[in-house]
This record gives structure tokens, sequence and C-alpha cells, in this order.
């Protein structure tokens, strides 16, 4: 009987680790008989997909769903990668700029991340899994951005994907010149003084490096010396020059989108993303031989001079002539929801599958995370989002987001209004409203 | 010199003859919406009519034939809210004549300021939506709208209904709370405020109705134009469109409508999900968005999306509107959203034509396609709510519409770039 007693103890703890490891390692589910857009490798339909400690082990027609995993039935349903937003403002407590000042590369988005932020639960019921949060384009080196995964529920340091190079923000044209440094006018008042600052920063940092590797090379040597000051600033542009922070360059004219590509070139340095672009179609060939990847508002337009000469055949041409296209949230209202905007690229001429990758895979490469998101592909994370109907149509709506195997919306468990509507006492308005 | 009159005479006969164009599309699907659809249906266009609608239609000498095999024939949609011809550039202001000064502008009237020739009434029309709603803001009462077809050289050319309606943005009654509960004072600052403008619109009112009576009775005031354009609001000939969204608020737009025996529609009504039943019960129709994010933070995630499902469900007689120029084309996926959170398909395209038609009482002219209606026609390559659907023709009053605009211009430009 003692011994017996052990025994259960022994077997409800071993339990207990193992799925306090499972649930570490990330969960375990089977999606079955849905269409899989995989995005990287076509359509599968009646296709399965096996989810193993948060990652994807197996992808095809016919699997058997193995014991012990929950399974979800996706007949009829379209199950994609999990949408990623690769620039938006969300989680982030307080005000999102630090616009006081021209350059302002040391301060971090992740220093000041709120987990419990509604809107990361308002990304997860529209199929986003991962997003970049940014600073604002208030200054031209505006600071370093984050990257999350919208695990709702978890702590700021388990969103984190801290692996993932967040790179940093850089702003030009009109914000410069008007809002974000309204209340501190200071030099410069335009795209010429932009332009000034952004090569000055690089020169100042490349005297930096100098000057540290002067020092080193004079402790190597045996020689004494003095070691330069610790400057955060500069070390964060220092990082920009040797390819470890990687530029999101919020622009708008194809002049300024020329500028910048040509001062990074000057340096050695790629951009990886040109934030809003809208001019972008204007210099699709530079922008693609250059390698930057354009982060676009689909047909968003006319709010500022900046962004009149616009057109939505944006995408279609930068996609024509070569350049991999991202959509992004920008957290506004209008294109939360980025399946729609997808969808808006395809009216005007661009493929399904290449309108699908402007929300997934492209994204994914800009946020640094391509190697192990935005696609259904094995031993990629189990980052998935299942949708009613096709995901570009606009009777869609997305059913479940599961991040690493781990589902963290559910349109049957959330508390939707005709849920709350049915658990609310009618309210009895009395005479008074009534004629 | 009788050589002359006659030449003058053929002149003049050819020209009218050359105004009232036929067009005629054949062998497609056409959806009247307020009747059953038409497969491999004939449509007559001739001046700005329709002249005939149906399945064995003969079609008349001197018509330009369109092939509409594979294709679908709409009514034009119709967006109920926007800035069209008041907006150019948001952040440039000498750009934008939607908003003016003042409190309460009864007097202000959009028509008086609309630009046909605006970049974006182009953009919107080639999207589907034929007619819109322009609305001046800005003030509490913020005057009167004016509902328009998306094409003409002159505005007088495209009213549809002028006035449309006057405008109120209700003043809102509690401060807004979602993180911190408001103070006291807060709460009675917002309370006073609210009091004081609901009782300076009652007496507004209640001064049109001695202004009104003033006029029958030969007294003859002087001139005032501020109550003179409350006179068909208090005779119940013009509708008061009230800007109103939260939940309480709504209640006292209610009573407040109520009070002053005043025929109204609400816009915004973001709370109406929570309202569906005093809303019906008053008869009172609403204008509404679906893609927006919900009012409050902690809404449920499809508040929005759900609103026209609940209301249509309770009674409430509803329509589709952006609220402002840019993305005015994007109506239809207004109505789209709410399809998928339930609301009938029908109904979502019905929100979008024949609704606002008879909310704005010109069911008469347009919303549907029937015989003797104004020929705003759209031709689709599919659902005309669907995203990915391609606007293959388009008609305004009869006349055909080229489906250039500065986007397309744009684009074929540069995509010739070398």
């Amino acid at each position: 009987m003692k011994n017996n007693f052990h025994k259960q103890w022994i077997l409800i703890t071993c339990t207990l680790l193992i799925y306090t490891v499972r649930v570490f390692a990330g969960g375990d589910i089977f999606i079955e008989n849905g269409t899989i857009l995989t995005v990287t490798s076509g359509i599968i339909e009646n296709g399965s997909i096996l989810i193993k400690n948060g990652k994807i082990v197996q992808i095809g027609k016919g699997l058997k769903s193995p014991r012990g995993v929950t399974v979800i039935n996706a007949k009829g349903k379209y199950v994609m990668p999990g949408i990623i937003d690769s620039h938006c403002h969300i989680a982030i407590e307080g005000g999102v700029n630090e616009s006081t000042q021209a350059v302002t590369s040391e301060v971090k988005v992740e220093d000041v991340i709120r987990h419990d932020d509604p809107a990361i639960y308002r990304y997860l019921t529209e199929g986003v899994t991962s997003v970049m949060t940014l600073h604002g384009s208030a200054n031209i080196i505006g600071g370093q951005n984050a990257v999350l995964k919208l695990k709702y529920g978890k702590s700021a340091e388990q969103l984190l994907i801290k692996d993932a190079k967040g790179g940093i923000k850089m702003a030009l044209g009109e914000n410069q010149k008007t809002k974000g440094r309204r209340r501190h006018p200071s030099y410069p008042e335009g795209r010429l003084g932009i332009a000034h600052i952004l090569k000055n920063s690089f020169i100042e940092a490349k005297e930096y490096i100098r000057k540290w590797d002067e020092y080193k090379n004079k402790i190597k040597s045996g020689k004494i010396a003095i070691p330069p000051k610790k400057d955060l600033r500069l070390e964060a542009i220092t990082d920009v020059l040797k390819g470890n922070l990687k530029i999101h360059c919020h622009c708008y004219r194809a002049d300024e989108i020329l500028m910048v590509m040509k001062t990074c070139e000057e340096f050695g340095v790629k951009i990886l993303s040109f934030e809003h672009c809208l001019e972008g179609y204007k210099v699709a060939d530079e922008i693609a031989k250059h390698g930057a990847i354009p982060s676009i508002f689909v047909d968003h337009w006319a709010y500022k001079i900046e962004a009149f000469d616009s057109t939505p055949y944006n995408s279609t041409i930068l996609n024509e002539r070569g350049a991999k296209v991202a959509i992004n949230s920008d957290g506004i209202d209008v294109v939360r929801r980025l399946y729609h905007e997808a969808a808006k690229t395809v009216k005007y001429g661009v493929p399904e599958e290449d309108a699908l990758k402007m929300i997934t895979i492209y994204p994914a490469e800009i946020i640094g995370i391509e190697d192990r998101a935005g696609s259904i592909e094995i031993g990629k994370d189990g980052d998935i989002a299942i949708f009613s109907h096709h995901p570009l149509s606009v009777y869609t709506k997305c059913e479940k987001t599961i991040i690493e195997g781990e589902i963290y919306f559910d349109i049957d468990k959330a508390k939707t209004t005709e849920k709350i509507l049915k658990e609310t006492v009618p309210v009895s308005y009395g005479t008074g409203g009534a004629r | 010199m009788k050589k002359i009159l006659l030449l003058i005479l053929v002149f003049i006969i050819t020209t009218s003859a050359k105004g009232e164009d036929i067009y005629v599309i054949k062998n497609a699907t056409i959806i009247p919406v307020t009747s059953q659809n038409i497969t491999e249906g004939t449509i007559v266009i001739k001046g700005s009519k329709i002249t005939g609608i149906g399945k064995n239609i003969i079609i008349p000498d001197g018509a330009e034939v369109i092939d509409g095999t594979g294709l679908y024939v709409y009514p034009g949609m119709i967006n109920s809210f926007t800035v069209l011809g008041l907006y150019e550039i948001g952040a440039v202001g000498v750009t934008v004549d939607a908003h003016e000064k003042g409190t309460y502008n009864s007097f202000i009237t959009a028509s008086k300021a609309i630009n046909p020739h605006s970049v974006h009434i182009p953009i919107t029309r080639v999207n589907g939506i034929t007619s819109a709603l322009v609305v001046p803001s800005g003030a509490v009462i913020s005057g009167q709208s004016a509902l328009i077809n998306l094409n003409g050289w002159t505005i007088d050319e495209m009213i549809l209904k002028n006035p449309a309606g006057i405008h109120i943005s209700f003043p809102e009654s509690e401060p807004i709370s979602d993180f911190k509960t408001p103070t006291k004072k807060q709460i009675k600052e917002t309370k006073d405020k609210f009091l004081e403008i609901v009782k300076n619109l009652d007496e507004l009112l209640e001064r049109a109705r001695v202004y009104d009576a003033a006029l029958e009775s030969n007294i003859n005031p002087s001139e005032d134009l501020l109550l003179e354009a409350l006179k068909p609001v208090i005779k119940k000939e013009l509708p008061v469109i009230i800007s109103v969204n939260r939940e309480n608020d709504i209640i006292e737009a209610v009573k407040f409508v109520n009070k002053n025996k005043i025929r109204a529609i609400f816009y915004g009504v973001t709370d109406g999900w929570k309202t569906a039943s005093l809303l019906a019960k008053n008869n009172i129709p609403v204008i509404i968005s679906s893609l927006r994010s919900p009012r409050g933070r902690f809404d449920p995630y499809d508040a929005i999306y759900s609103n026209a499902g609940i209301l249509q469900k309770a009674g409430v007689k509803f329509t589709f509107a952006t609220g402002d120029a840019p993305s005015a084309r994007s109506l239809p996926y207004h109505a789209g959203k709410s399809a998928a959170f339930g609301l009938p398909k029908d109904e979502a395209l019905k929100g979008v034509t024949i609704y606002p038609a008879e909310i704005f009482g010109v069911a008469d002219k347009v919303g549907s396609l029937e015989a003797g209606k104004i020929a705003n026609i759209v031709v689709t390559d599919g659902d005309i709510l669907e995203i990915r659907t391609q606007i293959k023709h388009l008609f305004i009053n009869g006349r055909k519409i080229g489906l250039t605009t500065k986007h397309t211009e744009l684009y074929e430009k540069f995509r010739k770039r070398p």
C-alpha cells in the first residue's frame, strides 16, 4: 500500500515534469484535412500538419494522427503560416518616439515591452503570430526595434525573440520637417539636412571604430593606452556599419529612397527594408538591385503630400521588377487585417501566391526570422493561422491562431460579441426611449 | 436663311440624339437587388435611365452592345458618409474644406464647395461606388450634406439630393474611461457640457418652430439662415444625421430625437450591438463602418465586424460608409466583412445599394436595377463585395465612364520605365 502510494507520487511528479518540459518546448498539435497554403511550396489539398514540441515535423496528405496529440479538424478550412507584421507599434509602454534629438540610436523598444497590451490579442484574432514593433518616425534615427511572438498572456521576456535581429529605425522626409519635431525645432528642417545627418552619423561611427581599434592595437602590442569614452549612441551606429543592426528606413519619395541607398552604399551598408515606400514604384529597379524589401501600405494614401503621388499598383510594379514586397499594418485600423490588404494587391495585378508571401515570408525576412517562420515547412516553428475561407476572400475569418504548437486564439473559446450578448441580461430601456 | 435654320435644326436634333446614347449589356448575370437575379439577362440604358431589363429584351437600333458573358451587372454602390470633393490631401489644410469653425452651423452646405474634379472621385467610382453622401464636419451642428453621383462637369449635374440631411455631432455624456476611473470633477464637467449642448440644441429647434410659425402666419421675421436651415427638420422633411457611438450616448440621442419629434439617422453607432433593440423600437436607421477597431479597448474583438449583423437581426435599417475620401473606394469591403460575421450576404449587398437609397429618400432614383431608375450601373467579373473582383464597365447617369484614374496613369507611366 505504502509502496503504491510512493509509485503514485513518482508517476505524478514525472507527469508534471514531462508536462513542464513539453510546455517549455512548445506544444504538440495535429491539423488534419485542410487546404494548406504553404507559401513557399504550393498548396496541399486535404493536407495535414504535425507539430511536435512547437516545431513542424510532418506535412502532407494522408498523415495519421498520432496518439495523445491535440487534433484540429480543418476540413473545409484554409491553413496558412502565421501572418507576420513587420511594422507596428503595439506592446510599447508609453510614447514610441524619442523625438528630442535627430539621432537616438541608443534607445531600445525591448526595454519597454508591455506584454498585456490588448492590441496583441487583437492581432492574434487576425492570424498574426509575429511582429516587429518599432519606434515612431519623429527623428532620423529613432532607436532599436523589438521582434515579438504574440504569446498573449506570457511575460515580456517570453514574447521577445532575442536572437532575431530587430534592427534600427530610420526615418526621412515630411515627418522630420513637421509632426514629430514640431515641439523641438532644431536641425535639420528639410531633406538636405536629413541627408547630411545620416552621412555624418556614419562618419562619426567610423571614427569611433578607428579610435577603439587604435586603442586595442596599442594594448595588444603591450603599449599603455587610455580607452576612448564609451558612447552607446555611436556603438549602435557602429553595429549598423558592421551589419549587426539592420536598417528599416521610413521613406516615401523616390528621391529620398535613392539618397539613402547611395549614402549607405558609400559605407558598404545594405538597407534591409524601406518602410511605407509609397513612391517605390518609381525606382523599383534601383530598390531591387540594392536588395531592400519595401514594406508598404497597399492603398492607404493622400494623408500628406509625400503620400499623394501614390498608386496601389506600387506593389505590382515592385513585384514585377523583382523586389520582394511586404505589407505592414503600422497599427492603423484600416490595415490591421493584413490578409485583406494582400487581397488588394491581387486586385491590382499581383499573383495570389506572391500576395501571400507579402504577409508571411517576406516580412519574416525583414524581422530576421525567415529561417524559423513565414512558411509551412518541416523544421520551422509551428506558427499557423486557420481561416474559414480563403484568406484573400472578404468573407474569411480567422478561426485559430497557433504559435509554436500552442493555440493562442480560438474563435470557439473567444469572448465574441455574440457570446457576450447571450450572457448579458437584456437591458430594459423603459418607456423613456420609446416613441 | 431657311436653309441655315434647317441646318441648325438638324444640328440640334443630331446632337440631342447624340446625348441620348443607348447602351445594352447582354448575356450577363444581372443582380437587380430588389428582385430575383436574372441569368443571361439584358439591360438597356437610354439617356440617363434604365429603359429595359430582363431576359427577352429587344436590342434597340443604334445601341452600343456590350457582351456580358461571364460578367455580373450590379446597381452602383452608395457610400453613405464621405468627404469626397471636400478633401484632397489630409496634412495640407488648404486642400481640405471638410471642416468649418463654429458650433451651430446649420447654414453650412457641403454642395457649395464640392470639387467635381477632385482626384478622389474617379478613384472611388472605379471601385463600383457611383454615389456618395458628402458631409461637412467640425461643429455640433456641422451643416447640410449632399447626396451626389460621382460624375459630372459641375456640381449641379451630380446632385441626387440636396440637402440630404443636417448633421449633428452628439456630445458625450460621460468621459471615456478604458483604463482610469474618471474623477468626480471630470464626470461632472462632461455631464454639464453635455447638458448645456443638448439644451442649446433643444432651444434652437424650438426657435426654428417659432420662426416657422411666424413665417406661416405672415409675420415675416427677418431672414435667419440658422433657423431657415432647421425648418425642414422640425417639419420632418429632412432627417437629422447624428454622429453618436457609445451606448449611453445612443440612449441619450434617442431621447433627444423623441423629445424634439424629429426624424433621425444615426452615424457611427459603434455600440449598436448593445443598443439594437432600442434603435429598432424607435425606427432609427444607422450608417456604420465595419473595418475599424472596436471602440473600447476591451470590447470584444469582433464588435465592429458583428455590429451590422446584430442590428439587422434586430430589425434596424442600416447602410455602410467609410467616413473619408481616400478610402471611400473600400466601401464594399465593409459590407463584405460584416457578411463574414453574421450578416446575410444579400443583406450586405442591400446595405450598400437599396438601403441607403431608402434611408436618404432616393429609392425611386437609385439603389437597384429597375426600368425607370437612373442608370448607375457596375459591370464586374465577380461578386462586387469581394476584394479581388475587377470592375469591367461603369455607367453613371447613363454615361459610360472610363476606368482611368491618377492611379492607373501612374501605373502605365512607370511600368513602361526603361
